[in-house]
């Protein structure tokens, strides 16, 4: 399909991403596509992940679950494990000599569970032994005597229930209030939604090493997305400062949240101490669905308020977020949730109350577009039900609401970052809809069901939707984000180092680029991250490219300075009228020309520099506050195929226009997008970790479909705008999570235009997709 | 693990080792192992026995080796002799899967899901069990599927017998996406024009695959055997598929007292109507 009259403010960039056909970098520095230095060893499979690592007489460690999702633990005797031969220590909560419980934010999450389990999945002992398999043996043979307790599974009956936690069942309630609760519209739209569980379902499953120190520390090998807070965590559960904790990052076999759920490390480590020899745990991939956080299930209520033109009135929403057993993220989450629970628009009345309450489910959390991807789904299903009812084009009616720079948020919070949601719906609405492959006879038509399916084309109707989407930037409700980085040049090569860990969202590639653009030094090192350096802070909300990037620009710029200042000095100009490029430094006017390496005599510099954006501060008790730091939009339309007698669909198309800010790595920055759009896909069609009585079904890559290359669609990223955003430190925003947030409710908008079927659940299970008078029922 | 190299030498093997398994592909096996739900005492593999891994004629049939793996079967030589299994084998999941897994594997783990069975089924095929010193004994591949006859210790499936019947056959299943997945459901519908018959089998939604008889019989008295087109009517096609649903999603019967039955859930409903959808398009494939 031809890609002619895709058009950008400054970029058009073809949906294919970093493939081979795309030229490699042109130069280097910002809006280059530089590559990510690890991309060959990945790809070819050499790259030490942490379940590839080994140290001399390691020992093997297995962690012992609960198989229930609510009960009394009355005895635990692990007196059979620990004889068993080759069995080296068993650990439960009775040996854990510090801090009983974890958490991200508040700590209600057991180490081991002690006198209950709250869900399927809690940790309850753990083993260290000379083999796997005697590990996983002794594991099984811990005798643990259950007095079982009927689950609380239904998060509405949550409010009822006995507490399941000393802390109780509600971990955060927001009633948002903004404007007059009593103003009506003429046109009054209202909708049920629900949004399954999405699992982040990380390609490598959890893995890591503790290798005990001598100084009775321990050093902790893993993927983590935050070691600082990680390295915290453990060390007060080990009952150990700080400093005697190390945690190692290695490399992050794929993070669309927190990875390696907090409670993976502290075992490992435990084990460690205990027997003084290095330990390693590799999770099975029934362990890592059972172990880490999801996205939260969410049950949504609205009530929409229009004029008779389609101009929002008034938002009503209930916002129901199911935490599973423990808090996690879920206070973000909510917070999240409430805020943007109108979406991009317009709305000058809003009452939107949230609540995060505790269940026996699997734990909720962090997962890429948390809270935001929920109301999307739900706001745009609204929209549409309200355009059908006016009888205006679903992105007429859009148009008419969208929001702008310096209209309000019903927190109260002015937009003053660009907010281009118009120009966004304006490119995806005009960008040329694929041609129907029945008209078309040279085209092979992929039908739902794919090239093998039961497909037919009579039975095939095709359907266009949109959706807007947006999401925060950085931590909220006034986090103290703050990264700190350092830069060293030395022989004409710089060297990075910063904890901010790349998730596979490019930080490493995009360090370099900065360091290149600052200080014209091609080759640029970024080290490995471990927690003796200065804390950077957690792998999310493209805090980052912000924070982390912003640290680094500040450091190479101090380097620059040292490195220019006595060339200028000497020559009697200001540093500003130097230039470095290509290793040489010129003058303003050309007449003073020298190597980098002749001005660096030798010398080594250093600089290490702090960048902490502006603070926010938390919601109030009415919901209102400046909580966010800046804001990131995307419009998506989709354009799906249906089988209106299977309700089997297939996404043939996905254009994104999307809110970027500045494009530092277009190669980059197309292959997140695509990334997240797909996974979006998935959380539409196919994903969800399905529970019974509060027990994980099918934990396993069967059972929970994840898009294959056959599902996933078409992706053509039709407009960039760049618009920059004053106060990041590039202007650049945060790529990854607003097309995650966004193209469900694209999907499920588009499934709607096709069958004419409500819509209102998510994943679209095929019976909502079949037009039943069709099927001739 | 051993790795006999004949049929009768992996049934002695096994013959001799009571507790070891026999291994194809694994594809299911091996998953099993991994996730601990199996602890064999030993592994008889039975990717060196080359007598199981093609197939010849024999007399109006061809007799298929249980090693047959989906990635073989799909194949045009394959799908030009039985296009129904041809069919099935492509769709059986990604390549991977279809490479290693066979088709004695398929019928040996009997998954409800498994998509070579309701084509089997459609085409009575017969299964080749070896058992203890040379001994052949042949069952039909329903009667296993249904557990009316096992397999004794030491036996192997070694051969499948199917009809070869010269005419349109068609696979078809529905899944819950466009790449490869399991089947929610999967109908098998084989014309036979020697003995004036269509049989269908509807694999995913039992145990084992159904075959809905009587609708079978009604739409082979409609079929025009003799003339240039068999094509039937929207209409007929359209209740072939209700009987099949029907028949194999049965609406619940009345209590003896006269309560009125439990209605069917949306989900059976909706399953019913996939099944009466994948039959009409199956049959109508074949007659076009």
């Amino acid at each position: 399909m031809s890609n002619d009259a895709a058009t950008a403010t400054t970029a058009a960039v073809d949906g294919t991403g970093t493939g081979p056909e795309q030229p490699t970098a042109p130069g280097h520095g910002l809006g280059a596509s530089l590559r990510p230095a690890d991309a060959r060893a990945k790809t070819e499979g050499t790259f030490p992940y942490a379940s590839d690592l080994w140290a001399e007489g390691l020992l093997w460690a297995a962690v012992l679950r609960s198989p229930h999702a609510s009960a009394r633990i009355v005895s635990i005797d692990t007196s059979a494990a620990a004889e068993m031969p080759g069995v080296r220590a068993v650990v439960t909560h009775a040996d854990v000599p510090g801090d009983a419980a974890h958490g991200r934010g508040v700590a209600d999450r057991p180490v081991f569970a002690a006198d209950v389990v709250r869900h399927h999945g809690e940790p309850i002992a753990a083993v260290a032994a000379d083999h796997p398999d005697t590990a996983r043996l002794a594991a099984a043979a811990i005798a643990v005597e259950y007095e079982l307790l009927e689950p609380v599974t239904d998060p509405e009956k949550a409010f009822a229930a006995e507490p399941l936690h000393p802390d109780g069942n509600l971990i955060r309630h927001i009633p948002l209030q903004y404007g007059d609760p009593d103003v009506t519209g003429e046109v009054v739209v209202e909708g049920l939604y629900r949004i399954g569980r999405q699992d982040p379902a990380p390609i490598g499953a959890e893995a890591g090493l503790a290798v005990p120190r001598p100084d009775g520390g321990v050093e902790i090998y893993t993927a983590s997305t935050d070691p600082h807070a990680d390295r915290d965590l453990a060390a007060a559960c080990f009952g150990l400062d700080p400093e005697r904790v190390k945690v190692v990052v290695t490399g992050v076999p794929g993070a669309t949240g927190d990875r390696e759920d907090s409670g993976f490390q502290l075992p490992l480590g435990l084990l460690a101490l205990r027997t003084g020899c290095p330990v390693k745990l590799t999770a099975t991939r029934e362990e890592s669905f059972l172990g880490h956080a999801h996205r939260h299930p969410t049950l949504l209520r609205y009530r929409h308020h229009a004029d008779a033109e389609g101009r929002l009135v008034k938002v009503e929403a209930q916002i129901l977020l199911d935490a599973g057993a423990y808090a996690e993220a879920s206070s973000e989450s909510l917070a999240a949730a409430v805020a943007f629970a109108c979406g991009p628009y317009v709305v000058p009345h809003a009452f939107v109350e949230g609540w995060a309450v505790r269940t026996n489910n699997p734990p909720s959390g962090h997962v890429r577009g948390e809270g935001a991807m929920q109301v999307c789904a739900a706001y745009e299903g609204q929209m549409d039900k309200l355009a059908a009812k006016l009888g205006l084009d679903p992105a007429e009616l859009r148009l008419r609401n969208v929001l702008a720079t310096g209209d309000l948020l019903p927190t109260g919070q002015t937009v003053t970052c660009p907010a281009p949601v118009a120009e966004l719906l304006t490119a995806v609405r005009d960008f040329p809809l694929p041609t129907l492959p029945k008209d078309d006879p040279e085209d092979d038509w992929l039908l739902p069901g794919g090239p093998e399916g039961a497909g037919e084309p009579g039975a095939v109707r095709r359907g266009v939707g949109y959706a807007l989407g947006m999401v925060h930037m950085l931590g909220a409700e006034g986090t103290d984000e703050v990264s700190t980085a350092t830069v060293k040049v030395q022989d004409g090569v710089a060297t990075v180092i910063c904890a901010a860990v790349d998730t596979g969202q490019g930080f490493t590639t995009l360090a370099r680029q900065i360091v290149q653009e600052t200080l014209g030094i091609e080759e640029v090192h970024v080290a490995p991250v471990d927690t003796d350096q200065p804390p950077a802070g957690p792998a999310s909300h493209g805090r980052h490219t912000w924070v982390s990037g912003g640290a680094v620009e500040r450091a190479a710029k101090m380097v620059r300075t040292q490195l220019l200042q006595p060339l200028a000095h000497k020559f009697g100009m200001s540093t500003e009228l130097l230039q470095i490029a290509d290793g040489k430094i010129t003058s303003y006017d050309g007449v003073l020309s020298t190597t980098v390496t002749e001005a660096m005599d030798g010398k080594e510099l250093w600089a290490t520099a702090q960048c902490r954006p502006h603070p926010t501060e938390p919601l109030d008790e009415t919901g209102q506050g400046d909580a966010f730091v800046g804001l990131a939009f995307c419009a998506i339309r989709a354009v799906v195929d249906v089988d209106i007698e299977l309700g089997s669909v297939r996404v043939v198309e996905l254009a994104v226009a999307q809110d970027v800010g500045r494009v530092l790595n277009p190669g980059q920055l197309a292959a997140r997008i695509e990334a997240g759009v797909t996974q979006g896909v998935g959380a539409a069609l196919t994903e969800n970790l399905r529970t019974a009585r509060g027990l994980i079904r099918h934990p396993d890559l069967t059972g929970y479909a994840l898009p294959t290359a056959l599902d996933a669609p078409d992706i053509r990223i039709v407009k960039l705008v760049e618009e920059r955003d004053v106060v990041a430190p590039f202007g650049a925003k945060a790529a990854s999570a607003v097309p995650v947030v966004t193209s469900p409710a694209a999907v499920a908008s588009a499934v709607r235009a096709a069958t004419g079927r409500p819509v209102n659940r998510l994943p679209i299970r095929p019976q909502a997709a079949v037009v039943v008078a069709a099927a001739g029922a | 693990m051993t790795l006999p190299a004949s049929l009768d030498e992996a049934v002695a093997a096994l013959a001799a080792m009571p507790a070891a398994v026999p291994v194809a592909g694994g594809t299911d096996l091996m998953a099993a192992v991994n996730r601990g739900l199996l602890r064999p005492a030993g592994l008889v593999g039975l990717g060196r026995i080359n007598e199981i891994r093609g197939w010849q004629y024999q007399d109006g049939h061809a007799l298929l080796g249980a090693g047959l793996t989906h990635a073989r079967m799909g194949r045009p030589d394959f799908a030009a002799l039985i296009p129904a299994l041809a069919a099935a084998a492509r769709a059986a999941g990604p390549p991977q899967i279809r490479n290693a897994g066979t088709l004695g594997g398929n019928i040996a783990s009997a998954a409800p899901t498994g998509d070579a069975l309701p084509v089997l089924a459609a085409l009575e095929a017969t299964l080749v069990i070896a058992g203890p010193e040379g001994a052949r004994r042949e069952i039909p591949v329903s009667h296993l599927l249904a557990g009316r006859e096992l397999l004794a210790p030491a036996e192997l499936i070694g051969h499948v017998r199917v009809p070869l019947l010269h005419a349109p056959q068609v696979f078809l299943k529905a899944t819950g996406r466009t790449g490869p997945g399991r089947a929610t459901a999967s109908v098998a519908v084989v014309l036979d024009p020697a003995r004036r018959g269509v049989r269908c089998a509807v694999g995913a939604i039992a145990p084992m695959p159904l075959r809905p008889l009587e609708a079978e019989r009604w739409i082979a008295s409609l079929i025009d055997w003799d003339g240039e087109r068999a094509a039937l009517a929207p209409e007929a096609l359209n209740a072939f598929g209700e009987y099949v649903a029907a028949a194999c999603i049965p609406d619940p019967v009345p209590a003896a007292d006269g309560t009125e039955p439990p209605a069917l859930s949306p989900a059976v409903l909706h399953l019913r109507r996939t099944v009466a959808a994948l039959a009409r398009r199956a049959l109508g494939r074949a007659l076009s």
